[in-house]
């Protein structure tokens, strides 16, 4: 068991330098690709298996045990997340297998996305500060390098934006871990949850508020959200897809773990509040406002962050439950909307609702894949968001928190407003301006590439089957947050080996 | 000596807003290298007073803290390999614009002028809306007239001027 842990770590990587080794053969960084994530995925849900029969556990790197050395750990939360993650990741890999025109520099792109495959395994399963950092820094230098692949002017553009802010924001977390460790002498996380009672109350708001300031950069919640829809709309679309479902969960990861480790008596629970309600809002009114697909949905992304800094903020069980219920529901189901969008882009060249339309008729499978995501999204039964915003509804009324509740509705009704928008303006009706691609004029049916399709079945598959295995997940959902809110019995214990 | 230190902290940290809050892209890449020494600085703060050496050979002789020198060297590769991507970005922007400054985003922009050009068809049309209004409220009131057969209320110009136009358009008239 113990191997497993920094297996999903190294794995990626050496696949990563392989795929560099192998830059004369794209098909064999394919398939080293597709493999190394395959096993990764299996290894992931052997880790969720052995943690749901046997509960958390620790490996210490090179021997050297927690506090001094470097630990990676494994509880409910990370193992779920990372499983579903890594299922993600795979899929969109594939999806980008099947893409048509190879993008500029295509045989440096297997690698990179392995990276990033890597910093995602380092980041749910790190038990250190500057470890998580370090993961963070991984995963972040892949995705620069990937959001500007091709080296257009607009990505040129946008991809300044975003390194510009990620640095910042990785500055910061820096500066957060060093002023952490000066006030409690130790940068693992279990070992500065015990300290961090004797650390006097205004520093502990103000190392708070730092690490919460850090990651909601990263995680895009308001008012820290600007670049996210101006960054990825520009990126390939493989790597928007899998930016959209995961980059973000990682930073909603980063706030539960650390605000429960820190905070086991729910001390920022407020600001965390009106941070949701305000994210949620001012996310969903940007999406009604655009008229490309790309940045609807990239609008949406911080409206669904909401939702799950709501579920953080209540801090209850059922209430953290429910936000870990939510992250594994929308990252599937996000990566689904871009890859259709990915789809459309392919067939007809554009994303902007005023060039589309119609697809309904041509292309009555992008149609089909849309709506599941879309209606899934929305909060409609019986898909997997309906479950996770009834479930974030209950949790919401038990604490009556009427307002947040309230305010979390009617944000579910406008996000189906705005999906209805993508769908009268790409499927229904005719387009207001021809269609780019001259492949997408004239009325006959649109088909993208075979691999294309298959992955995002897979993927609609994924999200369909979280809907349907509803109850169980729920279960472990609620495992994994009495796990984070009995910390010290759990994740400090496990960690510290007391 | 940690005084001093936390004052350099401070002017790095000053120094590093100023300049990522330009415009110019090397600027802001070189406000991001004054935030990295800033960190590194206080990553070494963080370990307690400097002086002694990291590591000794069994002895009970004072150390300096290795683990804060280790994150130091650790964030120094870091932002170092990053600067040089960013300088290259910025390069690469600057041969497609022939400019160093940060751009608008075109669909930002766009979405903009969509709303105030909505905004101002949205009053245009109102503007006509309550003109015609008016026409009508004219046309009701004269054609209430008529209906009732008083012949004692003369129609308002307005409504003249309606009517008239009204049946210029049933003639087929051009003007």
């Amino acid at each position: 068991m113990n191997v497993i842990l920094p297996l999903l770590v190294v794995l990626p990587l050496l696949g990563a330098g392989l795929s560099m080794a192998a830059w004369r053969s794209v098909r064999i960084q394919q398939v080293l690709g597709v493999a190394v994530l395959t096993v990764c995925v299996a290894l992931s849900a052997l880790v969720t298996f052995e943690v749901a029969t046997d509960g958390p556990f620790a490996v210490a790197m090179g021997g050297w045990q927690a506090p001094m050395g470097i630990v990676l750990v494994a509880d409910l939360l990370s193992a779920m997340l990372l499983t579903v993650s890594l299922v993600t990741v795979l899929g969109v890999f594939v999806y980008a297998i099947g893409q048509p025109r190879a993008d500029k520099g295509a045989y440096y792109f297997h690698a990179l996305y392995l990276v990033l495959a890597a910093g995602v395994s380092a980041a749910f399963l790190t038990g250190d500060l500057f470890n998580l950092f370090v993961a963070f820094e991984i995963m972040l230098s892949a995705s620069y390098v990937l959001i500007t692949l091709g080296g257009r002017g607009e990505q040129v553009r946008s991809g300044m934006t975003y390194i510009v802010i990620n640095l910042l924001a990785s500055t910061l977390l820096v500066t957060t871990v060093g002023l952490i460790y000066a006030a409690t002498g130790s940068i693992n996380m279990a070992d500065v949850a015990v300290r961090f009672a004797d650390v006097p109350d205004g520093m502990q708001m103000a190392l708070g508020a730092l690490l919460l300031v850090t990651f909601g950069i990263k995680a895009a919640i308001f008012p820290l959200f600007f670049w996210l829809p101006d960054a990825y709309p520009t990126a390939p679309v493989a790597v928007t897809a899998v930016f959209a479902g995961l980059l973000t969960k990682i930073g909603v990861y980063a706030i539960i773990r650390t605000q429960t480790l820190l905070f086991p008596d729910g001390g920022g629970a407020t600001l965390v509040l009106v941070a949701a309600a305000l994210t949620m809002i001012v996310g969903v009114l940007g999406a009604i406002a655009q008229d490309d697909m790309k940045r609807i949905l990239s609008f949406h992304i911080i409206s669904q962050i909401g939702y799950m800094l709501f579920g953080l903020g209540l801090y209850t069980v059922s209430g953290i439950a429910a936000a870990v219920f939510f992250i594994i529901h929308q990252i599937p189901v996000k990566t689904v909307l871009f890859l259709v969008n990915g789809l459309v882009e392919t067939v007809t060249g554009t994303a902007a609702l005023h060039r589309l339309g119609g697809l309904l008729r041509r292309s009555p499978f992008i149609a089909a894949m849309f709506l599941l995501g879309a209606l899934s999204l929305a909060g409609i039964p019986p898909l997997s968001g309906f479950f996770g915003k009834v479930a974030l509804v209950q949790a919401g009324f038990e604490s009556e928190a009427w307002v947040i509740t309230g305010i979390s509705i009617a944000v579910s009704v406008l996000t189906l407003f705005s999906m209805t928008k993508i769908w009268a303006g790409v499927f229904w009706g005719e387009p207001y301006e021809a269609p780019p691609l001259r492949s997408a004029r004239g009325t006959g049916p649109l088909r993208a590439p075979a691999l294309m399709n298959t992955a995002t079945i897979a993927l609609v598959a994924v999200t369909v089957a979280v809907a349907i295995f509803a109850q169980p997940l729920w279960e472990l959902s609620v495992e994994a947050s009495e796990q984070l809110l009995n910390a010290e019995a759990n994740y400090i214990d496990v960690v510290l080996g007391r | 000596m940690i005084l001093v230190l936390a004052l350099v902290v401070g002017v790095l940290f000053t120094g590093g807003t100023y300049l990522l809050l330009q415009r110019t892209l090397t600027r802001t890449i070189l406000g991001l290298v004054l935030y990295g020494h800033a960190v590194n600085v206080l990553l070494l703060l963080a370990g307690g007073r400097a002086g002694a050496p990291p590591l000794v050979d069994g002895t009970n002789a004072p150390i300096a803290d290795p683990l804060a020198q280790a994150m130091a060297l650790t964030a120094i590769v870091i932002t170092f390999g990053i600067g040089a991507f960013l300088l290259a970005l910025a390069y690469r922007s600057w041969t497609l614009t022939g400019d160093d400054t940060a751009e608008d985003d075109v669909e930002d922009r766009r979405i903009a002028q969509y709303a105030s050009d909505q905004y101002e068809e949205e009053m245009t049309r109102l503007a006509e809306l309550k003109d015609l209004e008016e026409l009508n409220d004219a046309e009701v009131a004269a054609f209430a007239d008529r209906a009732d057969g008083v012949e004692a209320a003369e129609p308002t110009e307005a409504a003249e001027a309606a009517v008239s136009a009204d049946q210029r358009r049933d003639a087929g008239d051009p003007t």
